[in-house]
């Protein structure tokens, strides 16, 4: 079963998940207007591998950005201004730019792939104030503790209890 | 002042609009109009309708697209480099800025197209498998500019959109009226979980990081357009860094210009502050020496030099028939912007209006003059005699480019918050942290 705790500061609502990760009384989600440290603190948040992405992307990018115009020049060889076929200096220009472009790319896509968005047509949050001014932690728990969670929550001033 | 509180004022800016805003979106849409009717007459009666001359065939639109292209620099100034530097006060004024950014590289990336013969063909300018059989030259700063526009504008919406999505959801979910499911699909279903605000705070450090060494490659590249020539006044090693310099300096100014009235019309005071202003002047002074150093520097170059060609351009330039332009232009750039020593002028917004206004005219005209004064004095003295006179086609067309670019503005500061409530509730939180006396600042 799932129970909602709903908090005007995310100091308390960190709290509140700290204990009950630690009691081992259930699986916290939190919700929050803004990025909160204390939560995930509270939560054991690891790095992101969002980094992963753009790593990817970028190195994808560089090696884009010198193969494709080395191609172009081999594909179709005309010498301009008597300079070498295959230029690396102006290649690096298009190499830089790629970079960016694929590695920017490549880390909102990692970015969308692992918060699971878009979900147009998903489930809202559990309540739009989470937006707004509010901290939410939904605990999933079985049904044995949901006492004990519903405590944890009233002891650490939740504003309003749900589930 | 709570997260509430914030909300709620931010939000108001999407309420139905006053008069005065109608009345600014009907002049932005006159002047978008203007300009699409000359570009259509010059598409249909061809190039010969621009005032190009021998040997000036690089006039008004490319001073546009430059002028555009360095307008958009501030934007990421604020929003990345001032974020890697945690600059707590770039909160209130990032996201116009942003905005800004995209709509003023939108506008920008219109001026080739514009520029060239056959703007049908603009498809031409990217690289793909033809029936030609043939590549484009990699080799060539034009091409390197398709990669870089390109480049810049599709990191800047991006990280644009990225910084929006929260706010959007935020909005989702305070409307109540037809906006609601539109909003809901622009804000891809945000809920603001633990989970996503840790890949969201992830990707918008990289987007900093990324768009850091990008808005400086990107004038650095407009500027190779210039100096990889061999024209007198072009050829300079001087050219990456002035132009990253003066477009930082432009968009600043811009930035001004806009968030004055935007602050007034919307009620904003409590959140763009003064301390804003005064720290955007600050930066406008700073690059307004580097560009009064960078012009200073040129002539130097060109009387060190010895070359002969080279000293004749920039005597032409200061002396010559364009004398006008480049005295306005160092006037409006360097002599003004000095005002800016002075506190008092720094905080009066009346002032630094007016100043912005002065450094927008002289960015545009900086432009102007290198374009077309080094074009009109080459090596050849046969062609000093040419005088590039502009027509109407081409004052209409950069009159429409501020028309796109205000009417862009415009819709997206009504409909869209203009800003950041995320970041405005973060740094109230943090301040709140660190001395919870004074969770907020008060409005100056």
């Amino acid at each position: 079963m799932e129970i909602l705790g709903i908090f005007d500061r995310g100091k308390t609502a960190a709290a509140a998940t700290r204990e009950i990760l630690e009691g081992e009384l259930g699986e916290v989600v939190s919700y929050s207007p803004v990025p909160d440290h204390a939560l995930d603190q509270a939560l054991h948040v690891s790095v992101s591998p969002v980094r992963v992405f753009v790593l990817v992307g970028g190195l994808l990018g560089c090696f884009l950005g010198f193969a494709f115009p080395i191609y172009t020049v081999l594909d179709w060889p005309m010498i301009t201004g008597g300079k070498p076929l295959i230029s690396i200096p102006p290649f690096v220009v298009i190499a830089f730019e790629l970079t960016i472009l694929l590695g920017a790319i490549g880390g909102m896509i990692g970015f969308l792939v692992l918060s699971g968005l878009p979900r147009v047509f998903g489930r809202p949050a559990p309540d739009p104030r989470f937006t707004n001014d509010m901290t939410g932690i939904a605990v999933t728990c079985a049904r044995d503790h949901a006492a004990a969670v519903r405590a944890c929550l009233e002891r650490h001033e939740a504003v309003e209890i749900r589930g | 002042m709570s997260f509430a509180k914030i909300n709620d004022d931010i939000l108001r800016t999407l309420r139905p609009p006053g008069v005065l805003y109608y009345a600014g979106l009907a002049l932005a849409l006159s002047a978008l109009a203007t300009g699409t009717a000359a570009f259509l007459h010059q598409a249909q009666t061809g190039l010969g309708v621009a005032g190009y001359e021998h040997p000036i065939f690089w006039g008004i639109y490319i001073t546009d697209f430059v002028f555009w292209v360095g307008i958009a620099h501030s934007g990421t100034l604020i929003s990345a480099v001032l974020f890697l530097f945690r600059a707590k006060w770039r909160t209130a004024v990032a996201r116009a800025s942003e905005a800004m950014t995209v709509f003023a590289v939108m506008t920008a990336g219109l001026f080739p197209i514009i520029h060239i013969g056959r703007p049908w063909f603009f498809y031409w300018l990217i690289p793909y498998p033809n029936e030609r059989e043939l590549w484009v030259n990699f080799r060539s700063p034009l091409i390197w500019d398709v990669f870089a526009i390109t480049t810049y504008l599709t990191v800047s919406a991006m990280f644009l959109y990225l910084g929006l999505m929260p706010d959007i959801a935020a909005a989702r979910d305070k409307v109540k009226d037809w906006r609601r499911p539109i909003y809901r699909f622009l804000s891809f279903g945000w809920l603001g979980t633990d989970r996503q605000w840790r890949h969201y705070t992830a990707l918008y450090g990289f987007f900093a990081a990324l768009a850091t060494p990008l808005v400086i490659s990107v004038h650095s590249v407009v500027s190779w357009d210039f100096a990889v020539s061999i024209l007198p006044g072009w050829h300079s090693t001087i050219f990456a860094p002035y132009f990253v310099a003066g477009a930082i300096f432009s968009g600043l100014a811009m930035v001004i210009t806009l968030l004055v009235p935007m602050r007034r019309i919307f009620r904003l005071e409590h959140y763009v502050t003064v301390h804003h202003f005064e720290n955007l002047a600050k930066l406008m002074l700073a690059t307004s020496l580097i560009v009064g150093y960078a012009y200073l520097t040129e002539f130097f170059i060109a009387w060190y030099s010895g070359s002969p060609f080279e000293q004749g351009t920039f005597f032409d330039r200061m002396f010559g028939q364009y004398r006008g332009y480049s005295w306005t232009m160092f006037a409006c750039n360097v002599i003004i912007p000095l005002a800016l020593f002075w506190k008092a002028v720094r905080t009066n917004l009346a002032v630094l209006f007016v100043i912005s206004i002065f450094v927008n005219v002289g960015m545009w005209l900086e432009r102007y003059v290198i374009i077309v004064t080094s074009l009109s004095h080459d090596f050849d003295p046969a062609n000093w005699a040419g005088v590039y006179q502009p027509t109407w086609v081409e004052a209409a067309i950069t009159v429409g480019s501020f028309g796109l670019f205000f009417t862009l503005f415009l819709l997206f500061v009504k409909n869209f918050p203009a800003v950041s409530i995320t970041e405005m509730k973060e740094t109230m939180d943090r301040s709140a942290e660190a001395d919870p006396a004074s969770a907020w600042p008060e409005p100056v």
